[in-house]
């Protein structure tokens, strides 16, 4: 009798500790589904979006064919583009979503929010050609390919765009047709921003200087008597990188050459790479 | 020997038992008895703002102002212009311990933040304590009561059983209408809008020169209705049609048949051209002050970006289009029966393991409900002070009544926005709160904005995609792994190893007595 009591009694707390353990790892994955939910989404969304692809023309076969960049500008927004083109740049990979910056000898494109794993985002060096499939899109302006996807042009030849001096386009509507381009900019000078306490700086954090180091930088320049905003996108190059610190180190009335891609919002809005001091 | 080992295994059920109480929580908050002020405290504020100097600054004159009167205390700033980011940042200092002492957050972010260890202070004994509390006799400035916290916003702000949030700011959507577009177009705006009223403006907006240019506008852009969140916009349709969505259990109904009807609505329209989102478009507040665009529905914390004569502008001035601005309430189903979200700010208190730190916070986090903040604040957008101790201030009243006065402290649209809330805070309302509850609200924007990119690519929308859709979103926020409650206990229901555990111990305890009874009969049976 004895030993079947402390068999009972030894029996119901190992249940005990084991009930506890159980509730423990319950709770911890609940958790857990929850907070990893975005990462999840993003790649079920790109899974969508190869689907969508799939499906629009009926069969998995009858892919999009690869579109000359003429072809691609002629097509419309909302209109499914499928386009072979280089890396240039790419900002910050996040939750298996890239953008990235794309030339090719014909033209640029803007892939916005591409579906990528992180392993491939490692390999998108500037230079790579890819092919991207993926809707035409218009943003505030900037003309890009949303809900993307991509894959790697097996065997495929290199190419890293060199810079179009386009300082004198500025100001004209022949700017637009380089949207997306690497460009660069000479001889601009820097002229203050103004933030929204009405203090004047040689660039700000965040639009209206209600950011901190880290944001992305605003910084006013001109040219041929017209002043333009140009931008240092931080998930682009962040506060770790040559363009920033040199942006942070601009003082009004600098004369200056830029290098960037030529983004739009809302109008011209460069994404700026390198700032040097003009010669 | 039997006595000892009688009272080692009682022993050792009893930490077993208290093992399973304690298995997810750090010891809980206890309030000291006073603050002590001879230390020295650092407190880490994490602060969201609208890409806005002006809330930045008030943050900031906050903090000195209230280091001011606790010089023990120093408030370090850091500041976001995104809750999601605030969210991803505070889940992963949670892992390592490291979370800040205050923060401005969603109470459905908090629902989250609360399935780890022991996270968030709830606050009920903080606001109720006589020293400390909300009006309390120590607090060294003049905070309102808690009967003095709008009750409603107050209520936004509990669950689980406890308050873990405080609100900061209130705001919710507005529609701000191009007037001068809906009158040329024959139209009269009714005391209140309808669903119905803006989709037939729309549709009638949208004739075209042969040049492609709009006879409205005449220009080749034209989107008449932009809708800035899409979760909110079908949150709200399904709250007015009194249709599910989620209830106060987690139970996800969002997929039902009106939920259907309404993306067959959107479909249509967005085949139409009438309807885009933010996602898809651009910011609606552009497209509004270029002319291209006759309601726009943004929070009515954006409406400084609103009309012709706005304050804060996107777009070069040559692109702006003069047009009379009206700010109404959201399109209705029911006029008689308004109904929208009440959102913004509120800030919670991480645990930390010094109760005089988590003090200090709580002294930081209730010097932000001061008239002095929430006045100020309030003026930067159209938000409302969240207590009836501001919103009945003299200082108040008067920014209120000199709505117009400019075009920056007194913009018209402002407080046009910020008085839309205070005639309808009763007709707001908020979802339910729970582990999960941001996945579904993502999911609800999601399909509308999966509709609109399909219609919009010339995909057929029917039922058939619809069901697709469906399954889709769930299994994308992993909606049918979210557990509702039993709506008695909060916890849940017992696991099946729970009640096997109760079983052996009522089974031990059964033992037990037996065993002590057959020693006491047999003692008994013993001569003495």
């Amino acid at each position: 009798m004895k030993k079947f009591v402390a068999m009972l009694l030894a029996l119901s707390m190992v249940l005990a500790f084991a009930a506890c353990a159980r509730t423990d790892t319950t709770e911890t994955t609940a958790a857990a589904a929850e907070t990893t939910a975005a990462a999840v989404e993003t790649t079920v969304a790109a899974e969508e979006t190869t689907a969508a692809t799939e499906s629009t023309d009926g069969t998995e076969s009858a892919a999009v064919e690869v579109m000359t960049h003429e072809e691609y500008l002629a097509a419309a927004i909302d209109d499914q583009v499928c386009v072979e083109t280089y890396v240039q740049a790419t900002q910050s990979w996040w939750e298996d979503k890239i953008t990235v910056y794309c030339q090719s000898p014909e033209g640029a494109v803007f892939a916005y929010d591409m579906a990528c794993s992180e392993e491939d985002a490692a390999k998108l060096v500037p230079g790579t050609k890819i092919r991207i499939t993926g809707y035409k899109a218009e943003w505030s302006g900037e003309v890009e390919i949303m809900d993307g996807t991509f894959e790697f042009v097996e065997g495929g030849d290199t190419y890293i765009a060199e810079a179009l001096d386009v300082t004198d386009l500025l100001g004209t509507d022949e700017l637009i047709d380089h949207q997306n381009e690497f460009v660069t900019f000479t001889g601009l000078t820097v002229e203050p921003s103004t933030d929204a306490n009405g203090n004047e700086a040689a660039f700000l954090y965040s639009w209206d200087g209600s950011g901190s180091q880290g944001d992305d930088l605003y910084f006013n320049v001109s040219v041929n008597g017209e002043t333009y905003n140009f931008c240092v996108e931080s998930y682009l190059c962040g506060a770790d990188t040559d363009v920033y610190k040199a942006v942070e180190a601009l003082q009004v009335g600098d004369v200056i050459n830029a290098e960037g891609f030529l983004y739009w919002y809302e109008g011209v809005n460069p994404h700026i790479t390198s700032v040097t001091a003009a010669e | 020997m039997k006595k000892f080992i009688a009272l080692v295994l009682c022993g050792l059920m009893l930490l077993g038992l208290s093992g399973c109480h304690g298995s997810q929580e750090k010891a809980a908050f206890v309030i000291p008895e006073e603050f002590d002020t001879s230390r020295n405290y650092e407190i880490i504020f994490w602060a969201k703002n609208d890409t806005n100097m002006a809330q930045v600054n008030i943050y900031k004159q906050a903090i000195a102002d209230f280091q001011a009167l606790y010089p023990n205390i120093t408030v370090n700033l850091r500041l976001y212009t995104d809750y999601g980011k605030i969210y991803n940042d505070v889940i992963t200092n949670i892992s390592t311990d490291t979370t800040p002492n205050v923060c401005i957050t969603y109470p459905d972010h908090i629902a989250t933040y609360l399935t780890g260890a022991d996270t968030v202070v709830p606050l009920d004994d903080l606001f109720a304590d006589p020293k400390y509390g909300l009006g309390g006799s120590e607090i060294l400035f003049d905070g309102p009561t808690q009967e003095e916290i709008i009750p409603k916003f107050l209520q936004e702000c509990r669950f689980n059983g406890h308050y873990y949030a405080i609100p900061y700011m209130r705001s919710t959507e507005a529609c701000y209408i191009n007037k001068t577009y809906v009158e040329a177009l024959g139209f009269t705006l009714p005391e209140t809008l309808t669903w119905d009223f803006v989709w037939e403006v729309c549709e009638a907006a949208m004739a075209q020169d042969s040049q492609g240019n709009y006879l409205l506008n005449g220009q080749k852009v034209l989107i008449p209705f932009i809708y800035k969140s899409t979760d909110n916009m079908m949150i709200q349709m399904l709250h007015q049609l009194d249709a599910g969505y989620s209830n106060a259990r987690g139970e996800v109904q969002l997929f039902n048949d009106t939920t259907r009807s309404l993306l067959h609505t959107i479909a249509e329209q967005v085949e139409k051209g009438t309807f885009n989102t933010f996602k898809l478009a651009g910011y609606p507040a552009n497209f509004l002050n270029a002319g291209q665009c006759i309601f726009a529905i943004d929070s009515t914390a954006g409406a400084t970006w609103m009309g012709s004569d706005a304050p804060l502008l996107d777009i070069a001035e040559e692109k702006l289009v003069p047009f009379e601005t009206a700010v109404m309430t959201i399109p209705q189903f029911d006029p008689e029966h308004p109904s929208m979200i009440s959102q913004g700010p509120s800030v919670c208190i991480f645990q930390k393991s010094d109760p005089q730190e988590v003090l200090a916070s709580w002294l930081f986090a209730q010097y932000l409900l001061t008239n002095s903040v929430q006045i100020a604040y309030s003026q930067t957008e159209g938000y409302v002070p969240v207590t009836s101790k501001a919103q009945s201030s003299a200082e108040y009243q008067d920014y209120l009544s000199r709505r117009g006065e400019d075009n920056d402290t007194y913009y018209c649209v402002k407080i046009d926005a910020a008085q839309l809330l205070l005639d309808n805070t009763d007709s707001t309302f908020v979802t339910s709160v729970f582990n999960g509850s941001t996945s579904l609200r993502n999911a609800a924007g999601q399909l509308i904005e999966d509709v609109n990119k399909s219609a919009r690519r010339g995909q057929t929308v029917d039922d058939a995609y619809l069901d697709e859709l469906f399954t889709e979103v769930s299994a994308l926020y992993r909606l049918d792994q979210i557990t509702a409650s039993d709506g008695k206990a909060e916890l849940g229901p017992l696991p099946a190893a729970s009640k096997a555990l109760l079983a052996a111990l009522a089974l031990c305890w059964l033992g037990m007595g037996i065993y002590a009874l057959a020693q006491s009969r047999k003692n008994r049976r013993q001569p003495s």
